[in-house]
């Protein structure tokens, strides 16, 4: 029951569940933020400055429980994960190292700026801030994914005397998986954040639609969801592409292939693959597909998950089922981007109640997708924490059971309570009525607005 | 200079930046129950809001520092250190969020006082516990870790505990004189007098007890030529506590200013009582580094960038100088 390397990737799961959910809020909001400031600027519309301060105030909040989390998180490669700690320090630290140079302190620097400061520098100071808050977060996503991505698909790297030894850091930082990796967790990010835009934009017009802030927001939340789920589609296939190439033990468990078939594989649609059989039970399969999906011909051969020895095996059951709740989340956002074209075209955008009903159903879809993805991506790399270097049971700490589990407990308590509470305050700041978000301290912020236009317009003349 | 002592000195720079900016942003939550009003907590919450995460962030260097250039180091002293760790960073998401939730909550204010309040209080307990059982030296074996995870509590390292909060506090006390005035200004005044005291008081027991823990600790200050040399840190320390006592009564901006050089003399009479043990008593700081090629690879990063980090960092400074404008938060 106290197993220490099982309570250790328990408590490892469960604050990372945490800590990647605001990242993926932030990263999209900030750049959204951007775009508001950048329209309420060019336009003089004070309905985008009430969006800004409306998503400002949920900005700072997910930024808020970001940033403790994520400082848990930093800590706990030490506390739990000693041996992995000390072998990847000279790999894994250098790259965590010029995430805190590049990306915490731009963030946490111009952070102060952005919330306090737009009645003190101005708004042109006010939106270099805003931008260099929103470039911090994908800086963070740049050097947290390569070092993830090295994990998973190690290079550049030789081993001396049972240490880490680098040989180039190019190969490091550029390693096979990371381009696919960033691109698709960029994406992610950025669709999770038009959901919850979307879903809070749908809420508003289904109590209003003549509310034009919600009008503006479900609006652009939707034009980008329609351009991004397909390229997200396209992004991940090219990332499972690169998966079976790297770590095919991963795509047998995702695609519940056991046996390897020669050539014309099925797709296994639904079924549940079972770890001791060594088979997948009740399966619902599409004759040629999977060979068409992975191999992009009709008789490409894939392994399955029995070629492999049995200690290198991930958890196929967890692994399949993680992956389709991502690829179905997938469809549907699809589906609610194709929605959104009809509407428009049917001139019908803001009158649409099923697609209001159905944007704000969707609102934490992009949540669970991630939740869902990161779960294949990370269990379908066991028995490896660093892949082929490193196995997870040789990484933990030589700590007391009693202390891990302990600990796990601790923060079950501690993030059930702050975590429930921010979420508590998040729903509730969404619930406010957009229009109004910037009257508080409005005065001030237009009148700043009138001398941008009279600098405008004096360059003009 | 070679890569793993240039690393050591930025790391020791990374952990007293930490030490100085997030301590009074700490002390200010370890005020936080002597003042009972609402609106002047408000007041002293506003005086940081603006730059406590910019503060907070080296904590994170200083440990992923750590972490990349001395990973023996971490691995060992997270293993040792874990339980404390653990609380302090607990205790640091608690004060972390009450930032934000603070001025978000309508009706339960008073429970996220608490939350500001009692993190910071545990978090700075930590860290002085873990700096006290971090100069007693941990029990390591073949490289291991062989103590047990109560091991960081001493006599010794819970009064180093009640040192760092003292120290945090008055840190917290000279931000808050400068940045606000009137009644509430006075109120910190006299909080910060018997501080004065206290934090001498500890400082002398802490000093004299490092140098009987160890016998090498008392060789380092007490042999000769170095008792001379050494000699004015705590001379121009003890002047300074001086001058602070006198201070708190009438300056208002030299009380945060003397107390930042009583922390810097602290630290350095600390580096030069370990070093160069980066896990005192047994394992130095170049057993511990990673290879060259990692810490050059690190310094390129490292010598662009910090001078940057610390220009805009004063800029964001700059924006919020002054007193404390009642506008409020957001």
């Amino acid at each position: 029951m106290l197993d220490p390397e099982i309570l250790a990737r328990v408590q490892f799961a469960f604050t990372m569940a945490f800590h990647i959910i605001f990242p993926s809020l932030t990263i999209g909001l900030a750049s959204f933020l951007l775009v508001l400031e950048a329209l309420w600027l060019r336009t003089g519309n004070d309905t985008y400055l009430s969006l800004y301060k409306f998503w400002t105030k949920i900005f700072a909040l997910a930024f808020g429980m970001g940033v403790v989390s994520g400082i848990v998180m930093s800590y706990q490669f030490g506390t739990n994960w000693g041996p992995f700690a000390k072998l990847s320090g000279p790999i894994i630290g250098p790259l965590m190292a010029y995430e805190v140079l590049t990306a915490f302190f731009l963030e946490a620097g111009f952070l102060g700026v952005m919330l306090f400061g737009l009645n003190r520098v101005g708004p042109k100071l006010h939106i270099t801030a805003t931008g260099m808050v929103a470039v911090g977060t994908l800086f963070s996503a740049f050097w947290i994914l390569s070092a993830n991505s090295w994990m998973q698909t190690p290079a550049g790297y030789s081993i001396e005397t049972g240490r880490l030894v680098v040989e180039s850091w190019f190969d490091v930082v550029f390693n096979p998986s990371f381009p696919y990796r960033l691109v698709h967790m960029v994406l992610a990010a950025y669709l999770t954040t038009a959901f919850v835009v979307a879903g809070v934009g749908g809420w508003h017009l289904l109590r209003n639609r003549e509310n034009a802030a919600a009008r503006i927001m479900f609006s652009m939340a939707m034009w980008l969801i329609t351009i991004l789920a397909p390229l997200q589609i396209l992004a991940g296939d090219m990332h499972g592409l690169n998966t079976l190439e790297q770590q095919p033990a991963k795509v047998a468990a995702m695609e519940g292939h056991f046996e390897t078939s020669k050539g014309g594989t099925p797709l296994i649609l639904f079924g549940w693959p079972d770890m001791k059989a060594g088979e997948t039970r009740y399966a619902v399969e599409i004759p040629y597909l999977g060979s068409i999906i992975l191999t992009h011909t009709l008789d490409g051969e894939i392994k399955g998950l029995n070629e492999f020895a049995p200690e290198d095996r991930p958890n196929a059951t967890i692994v399949f089922w993680s992956f389709r709740i991502m690829v179905g989340l997938g469809v549907l956002m699809l589906l609610a981007g194709i929605g959104s074209l009809w509407a428009r075209y049917r001139k019908t955008l803001f009158e649409c109640r099923w697609l209001h009903r159905f944007a704000f159903i969707m609102g934490p879809s992009g949540f669970i997708a991630i939740l869902a993805g990161w779960c294949t991506t990370e269990v379908g790399r066991q028995p490896w924490v660093i892949y082929g270097i490193l196995r997870t049971a040789d990484a933990g700490s030589p700590v007391s059971p009693v202390a891990i589990a302990g600990s796990t407990i601790a923060f079950f308590v501690a993030y059930a309570i702050v975590f429930g509470v921010g979420t508590a305050y998040i729903l509730r700041a969404m619930r406010q009525d957009p229009r109004h978000a910037h009257i508080a301290a409005g005065e001030i912020y237009r009148a700043d607005h009138a001398q941008i236009v009279d600098q405008l317009d004096s360059h003009k003349h | 200079m070679d890569y793993q002592l240039i690393w050591v000195l930025l790391i020791a720079f990374a952990v007293f930046a930490y030490v100085t900016l997030d301590g009074f942003d700490l002390g200010i939550g370890i005020l936080f129950p002597f003042e009972k009003k609402a609106e002047n907590r408000g007041k002293m919450m506003n005086a940081i809001a603006p730059i406590w995460d910019g503060n907070e962030t080296w904590l994170v260097l200083g440990g992923g520092g750590l972490y990349a250039a001395f990973p023996a180091a971490y691995s060992l002293l997270m293993t040792a250190f874990y339980v404390p760790v653990i609380i302090m960073l607990l205790a640091l998401v608690f004060r972390g969020v009450a930032f934000e939730f603070r001025f978000k909550s309508r009706d339960h204010t008073a429970h996220w006082d608490f939350a500001f309040a009692a993190g910071s209080i545990i978090a700075a307990a930590m860290q002085g516990a873990m700096l006290g059982a971090f100069i007693e030296g941990i029990d390591v074996q073949n490289g291991h870790f062989v103590g047990g995870p109560l091991d960081w509590i001493s006599p010794f390292s819970l009064f180093c505990a009640t040192a760092v909060i003292v120290g945090y506090a008055l840190l917290g006390a000279g931000w808050l004189i400068m940045k606000c005035d009137g009644p509430l200004q006075g109120r910190l005044r006299a909080i910060a007098k018997p501080a004065v005291i206290w934090m001498a008081a500890n400082l002398g027991v802490v000093s004299l007890m490092t140098t009987y823990l160890n016998p090498a600790y008392g060789e380092r200050w007490f042999s000769t030529p170095n008792i001379f040399i050494l000699a004015p840190i705590p001379l121009i320390t003890a002047g300074l506590l001086f001058w602070l006592w006198h201070a708190v009564k009438r300056r208002e901006k030299t009380v945060f200013g003397i107390t930042l050089s009583v922390f810097f003399l602290c630290y350095l009479g600390f580096g030069i009582t370990l070093f160069p043990h980066i896990v005192p008593p047994i394992m130095g700081f170049r057993e511990a580094a990673s290879p060259d090629n990692s810490l050059s690879f690190m310094l390129v990063g490292a010598a662009i960038l910090l001078p940057i980090i610390l220009g805009y960092t004063a800029y964001a400074y700059y924006v919020f100088r002054g007193k404390i404008d009642d506008a409020g938060y957001h």
